[in-house]
């Protein structure tokens, strides 16, 4: 019991110690809205973190003085995620983003201890008070480049290099291979589930072993661009994923899907500064930023390139749903009626594969 | 299976073995020598980034290599100086190595991140290669080549040579070593010095060979797969170039498997094969053996000085 009140008294020391240079600064003008994040990777991942890391550099672009943001990488789902939340919190941080799915239960167990911050869940489902979520339709993306992938394969195979069979991996799976096979009937998607989100090496042979199989378009639902690096090599196309990696493949990149949370992340500092923050759930995706498109290879044909914009246009007015009946599962299993939409329940529950998918 | 896959297949094999058979093979020096240095996943990663950053800067891959090894070497002095002079404990050193090592590479690579470079290409021209068989013999590039001499000289060195003798002895036992009149100390410095410039090499396969940019991680753990392997191998080189290839092996065949829609199995089950397979051929390699005496060097891991 003693040394709890110790570190209490030492975190209460410390706290008005860092806070005596700012008096003189709080006379004149409004102290920053502190600002921090957690990231499950390193931020040079070029993938999931880099990308919300991206929408914290545009937070700074957007308020300049008036906020202070900071971050903690690499930080592990599970004790560690509280560990690092607490000490943002301590920090003086007024809103906290966690960016990872597994950030959930240390976020909801932080959250209680500090009910006067607010805190933003990226992929949960648990919210509070001050707690919010937040996530991004990819499914929207994914049918756009599975419409590109029936158009552009010669085969009728694409490869797809797969993390962990969760619900957001499976239902990107379905809605690449659904667009797919709108284009050509017979469209297959062979999966290598790599059991890592993140081992660059394993994606590239990965990629490697899907080509030799007969896949002339390869996508992935892993963090790295080595995929892309391997199609490259080989001459087959191949997507980014999280953001424009046409870099690391020229040729090979037809376009990526680009997770933008700059929008989000502007709009929610911007309620905490007026005072109309509330907690809440987004899943937003083409129409409202979250998700983007990389600029079109010019390798794409004017088919492609037609289609991929009809999808994307089609999504946009509402008028297209990835996942509209009659759809039927792998063992033919009607899951929607002819005419229906997938309501978001089933989306972010599902543990089926459509016709086409080799998993 | 027509031969054009299986010779993708081999290839894709040997590209896969070669950065975990570089850093095995230095380990197992140092091993010999007495001295556990559990940094090598740090010391790859060093090599990695510092290959990139000079390939890049450069232009050329020739230099990233000789980058990577001196990355790798100065890497290791670190953990030599600290625990042969300063004599620190080797396992906690070895794994401070490694934190040190994933820090800095990304501190260095930061500036490099999203950036790529010309890959290393095959040592022989085209013509040599042109049928999918002798891509297979003649297809690989110069690290290939170069991992695999080193084994034979390793093995050479360790067995048939003076030098190799001496470091048997120091790792076997230094006091007496030392009492005859080698400089014990001396010796774990060179062989630390060669562990360092094979992980380092090893690393740098990653992000000039196999996936040519630098990305944090990117050798994600494989000095650790390199580091179970030494004691696999029974300390011995020509086993650690077989596990190394089999475990190249079982992990292509995994991909290959899953490509080819073999679905029975789980995926998990896949994943985890090659270190099943790994462990289990050279366990029974090593279970073979009429002596069964433990083959460890017997000063594995402790410290000595001369007083």
């Amino acid at each position: 019991m003693s040394s709890i009140i110790t570190r209490r008294t030492l975190v209460a020391g410390g706290a008005a110690a860092s806070a005596l240079p700012l008096l003189g600064r709080n006379a004149f003008a409004q102290a920053p809205l502190g600002v921090g994040f957690i990231y499950v990777g390193p931020i040079g991942d070029h993938g999931w973190s880099w990308t919300h890391d991206q929408g914290r550099k545009a937070l700074e672009k957007q308020y300049g003085d008036k906020i202070k943001t900071s971050f903690i990488e690499n930080v592990a789902e599970g004790p560690d995620a509280a560990r690092a939340l607490r000490q943002l919190a301590q920090a003086g941080n007024q809103l906290i983003f966690a960016t990872s799915f597994g950030f959930m239960n240390p976020t909801i167990q932080v959250a209680k201890q500090f009910p006067k911050l607010k805190f933003e869940h990226a992929t949960g489902y648990q919210r509070a008070e001050n707690v919010a979520t937040y996530n991004a339709r990819f499914y929207e993306g994914r049918a756009v480049i599975g419409t590109i992938a029936g158009h552009m394969s010669k085969s009728g195979q694409a490869g797809y290099i797969a993390s962990f069979p969760i619900p957001e991996v499976v239902m990107g799976i379905n809605a690449f291979t659904l667009a797919a096979r709108k284009v050509n009937p017979n469209f297959k998607t062979k999966v290598i589930w790599a059991s890592t989100w993140y081992d660059p090496a394993k994606e590239a042979d990965a990629a490697k072993a899907l080509i030799d199989q007969g896949a002339d378009v390869i996508t992935q639902h892993t963090d790295s661009p080595a995929a892309l690096q391997a199609a490259e090599q080989r001459g087959v196309f191949a997507f980014g994923q999280a953001s424009d990696m046409s870099a690391f493949a020229p040729k090979a990149h037809l376009t990526a899907i680009v997770d933008d949370w700059s929008g989000y992340y502007i709009k929610r500092v911007k309620e905490v500064m007026d005072g109309s923050w509330k907690s809440g759930d987004v899943w937003g995706g083409i129409k409202d930023g979250f998700v983007k498109l990389a600029p079109f290879n010019a390798a794409m044909t004017p088919a492609a390139r037609a289609g991929a914009e009809e999808v994307e246009k089609g999504i946009v007015a509402g008028t297209l749903h990835p996942f509209t009946g009659e759809l039927k599962d792998q063992k033919g299993v009607l899951r929607l009626k002819a005419g229906e939409t997938a309501p978001d329940e089933m989306l972010s529950k599902m543990d089926w594969y459509v016709d086409g998918v080799q998993a | 299976m027509n031969s054009i896959i299986l010779v993708s297949i081999i290839m894709t094999l040997v590209a896969a073995s070669t950065p975990i058979l570089l850093a095995a093979l230095g380990e197992l020096v140092v091993e010999k020598s007495g001295v556990l240095n559990l940094g090598v996943e740090g010391m790859m990663l060093t090599g990695a980034v510092a290959g990139f950053a000079v390939a890049f800067s450069t232009g050329s891959v020739a230099l990233g290599l000789i980058a990577s090894v001196i990355a790798g070497i100065g890497t290791a002095m670190i953990f030599a100086v600290l625990t042969l002079s300063l004599t620190a404990n080797q396992v906690a050193t070895g794994l401070a190595l490694t934190i040190f090592g994933v820090g800095a590479s990304s501190l260095i690579g930061a500036g490099f991140v999203g950036r790529t470079i010309d890959r290393l290409g095959p040592l022989f021209p085209e013509a040599l290669s042109g049928h999918p068989w002798l891509r297979a013999l003649f297809g690989h590039d110069i690290i290939v080549y170069l991992s695999l001499a080193l084994v034979l000289g390793v093995s050479l060195f360790l067995r048939r040579t003076r030098a190799g003798l001496i470091l048997r002895a120091v790792g076997e036992n230094d006091a007496s070593a030392h009492a005859i009149g080698y400089p014990v100390i001396g010796i774990r410095y060179a062989a630390i010095a060669f562990g360092g410039a094979l992980a380092g090499l090893g690393g740098a396969y990653f992000s000039l060979a196999l996936t040519p940019m630098w990305a944090d991680r990117l050798t994600a753990g494989r000095g650790w797969i390199a580091l179970a392997l030494v004691v696999f191998s029974a300390w011995k080189p020509g086993r650690l170039l077989l596990g190394a290839y089999l475990f190249g092996a079982v992990m292509t065949f995994e991909l290959q498997a899953k490509a080819a829609g073999i679905t029975w199995l789980a995926p998990e089950v896949l994943a985890m094969a090659p270190y099943l397979a790994t462990i289990l051929v050279l366990t029974m390699m090593s279970l073979g053996r009429k002596t069964g005496r433990l083959d460890a060097p017997a000063c594995l891991g402790k410290p000595f000085s001369a007083s």
